[in-house]
């Protein structure tokens, strides 16, 4: 009951929040929502570290682009596209990369989303270093006029609801337990006559398809995408948030980009001290809150409960 | 010869190849010791590459001591902050799941890029060579340094590889890489074994970082961009092996050079494109003997 409660409180604070804080944050902490939940599917639910997840986001975010530059087709149509091509390179990368086991799949992750850095940055349509500019917002649907960042705001809220629904319904059916035991004992699994490899395969197309549904919000949020959105340095960016908020846990991954892109709002003016913080803080997180803030939160009422009725 | 590509761009290429495949050699050769004894992937590898040339210029510009005196006080210096690190950040995780110390080293990574940026700017700072001049070898002039580097990381190497696998103590690193347990119980401290390989692998880092110097600008970010292809090195490679990584190494230097010369749009892919190929056709990687290593 509480749970349902809790939701609902968030939901109604998500409702109110662009009355007092600027729309275009708002967003961007939603679009992270989604990015880091993806994220969470494969380190937290699968025990798969990715730690190039940018390589989906950052080209779903140009080929969204590139469909409502070049076709003017409506925006949810765009948006499909860049979470399916999101997909599909999700499902080839995880063909070659589900090959290596644990730690290697982290490394190979990497790699891999240093090669799609290099081919965007070659491409023609991507515009180079200097990035895609000037991303045409259509209308939803053809008719529903989102121009206005306020209104839009409710479009990309209304997004995320879906996409955290998604990720409950997959983590809660019977794809997600299975995950979840190769997760906690992969040989096991195996023995019982599961294939691993296949699941993992799907939770990574899963995971980037959502990815790119993540970037491809990005970059109608902010009407352009860049280089930076593919940069190892965003797929840094996205672990933080998770392990910060709380692996493993749906909430986690909204409450560490919550307060991860708000660190970065108000430490932007102090240059690199918004990158030393984040890995002080990481370090932080890995050496002593390995639960992060929703986790020892969940552990702290816990406690007080038990006590409570001592 | 093909039409068009001189003798003269051909073996420039080769030598930089050369010189690249050099660093890739040593880096994944410290990567594969690290990972070889704690199962760590050391992210903060390039990092500690980067601190060894910021070292050996800050020695140069503050105290004036040149390159040879930095070529021993460096790697000393990076090799002592590997201990620090092992024992404050990897030892109290070595129990967890390992991708915990690849994320614990990719944190300290940014702490440290971060500090030097914040200190000293993210432009490149000279070093000048240390050995002047050259040799014309009338197809192509031949840098004296570059001839030292890659001679000296080609003993490094070779040296290296044979302290691990054909001396007493390296039998010892990989008895406790096998069994640390049974290690244990001959007597022998794994525990303080590993802080030293680990200082061990890092000072290695540290010492490839001065030999930079003099050859890639001194700069904030000169490690990270290294790690990406160490990474690919070491997956094409496979983890397990020490003379697998270095063999890659040089490979790959060498194969990057001449994709420069015959295909240079394709020069920073090609490394990416062997890993890929790689896994399709060797998943356990070219050098590695048992799956998963």
């Amino acid at each position: 009951m509480s749970r349902y409660l809790g939701l609902a409180a968030i939901l109604v604070l998500a409702l109110i929040a662009p009355f007092f804080v600027y729309s275009v944050t708002l967003m961007t902490i939603l679009v992270f929502v989604i990015f880091a939940s993806s994220f969470n599917l494969l380190l937290g639910y699968a025990g798969l570290l990715s730690f190039g997840q940018a390589m989906f986001f950052g080209t779903a975010a140009y080929i969204t682009g590139h469909i409502l530059k070049t076709t003017g087709v409506s925006l949810e149509i765009a948006l499909i596209g860049g979470t399916l091509v999101g997909a599909v390179m999700g499902f080839l990368v995880g063909l070659v990369a589900v090959r290596r086991s644990g730690i290697q799949f982290a490394m190979i992750t990497f790699a891999m989303a240093q090669f799609i850095y290099f081919l965007l940055l070659q491409s023609e349509f991507t515009g180079g270093e200097d990035g895609m500019q000037r991303i045409p917002r259509t209308e939803i649907f053809g008719v529903i006029d989102l121009s206005d960042n306020f209104a839009f705001y409710y479009f990309v809220l209304a997004v995320t609801v879906l996409s955290i629904a998604f990720f409950y319904r997959v983590v809660h059916s019977p794809f997600g337990e299975v995950l979840k035991a190769i997760r906690d004992n992969e040989p096991r699994v195996e023995s019982l006559g599961f294939k691993p490899d296949r699941y993992k395969l799907v939770a990574m197309t899963l995971s980037a398809g959502m990815a790119g549904l993540a970037g491809g919000l990005k970059a109608t949020v902010f009407q352009f995408a860049t280089l930076t959105d593919v940069s190892w340095h965003i797929s840094g960016e996205v672990i933080f948030m998770t392990l910060l908020g709380g692996l493993g846990t749906l909430t986690g991954p909204m409450v560490g980009a919550g307060i991860v892109i708000g660190l970065n709002d108000h430490l932007a003016q102090f240059g690199e001290w918004a990158l030393i913080s984040q890995g002080v803080i990481l370090l932080a997180v890995i050496l002593f809150f390995r639960r992060g803030v929703v986790g020892e939160l969940g552990a702290f009422v816990r406690r007080f409960k038990a006590g409570g009725r001592k | 010869m093909f039409d068009g590509i001189s003798i003269q761009l051909l073996m420039g290429q080769l030598l930089i190849g050369l010189i690249n495949g050099s660093f890739y050699a040593m880096l994944s050769m410290g990567l594969a010791i690290i990972f070889g004894l704690m199962h760590v992937v050391n992210f903060a590898h390039g990092a500690q590459y980067m601190l060894g040339a910021f070292i050996a210029w800050l020695l140069l510009y503050t105290l004036g001591i040149n390159y040879w005196g930095a070529l021993f006080i460096a790697p000393v210096i990076v090799a002592a902050f590997g201990i620090v690190m092992e024992r404050l950040v990897l030892k109290p995780i070595h129990h967890l799941d390992h991708l915990y110390g690849l994320l614990a080293t990719y944190a300290v990574t940014l702490i440290v890029e971060g500090l030097i940026r914040q200190q000293y700017g993210s432009s490149g700072l000279p070093y000048s060579s240390p050995i002047p001049g050259g040799v014309n070898l009338g197809f192509m002039f031949l840098p004296w340094y570059r001839l030292w580097v890659v001679l000296f990381s080609f003993a490094m190497c070779l040296g290296t590889w044979y302290l691990i696998e054909h001396t007493k103590l390296g039998s010892y690193l990989r008895a406790a890489n096998e069994n640390p347990e049974i290690v244990e119980s001959f007597g022998i401290n794994v525990p303080r074994m590993i802080t030293l390989t680990y200082a061990f692998g890092v000072g290695l880092a540290g010492l490839s970082g001065v030999l930079a110097a003099p050859i890639y600008q001194v700069s904030p970010s000169m490690g990270s961009s290294l790690m990406i292809v160490i990474f690919a090195v070491v997956v094409i490679g496979g983890m397990g092996s020490i003379m697998g990584a270095i063999l890659t190494g040089y490979l790959l230097g060498v194969l990057e050079g001449l994709t420069k010369v015959f295909y240079p749009e394709g020069a920073n892919l090609v490394i990416f494109v062997i890993m890929i190929l790689a896994l399709i056709l060797r998943p356990q990687g070219l050098f590695s003997k048992k799956e998963g290593a």
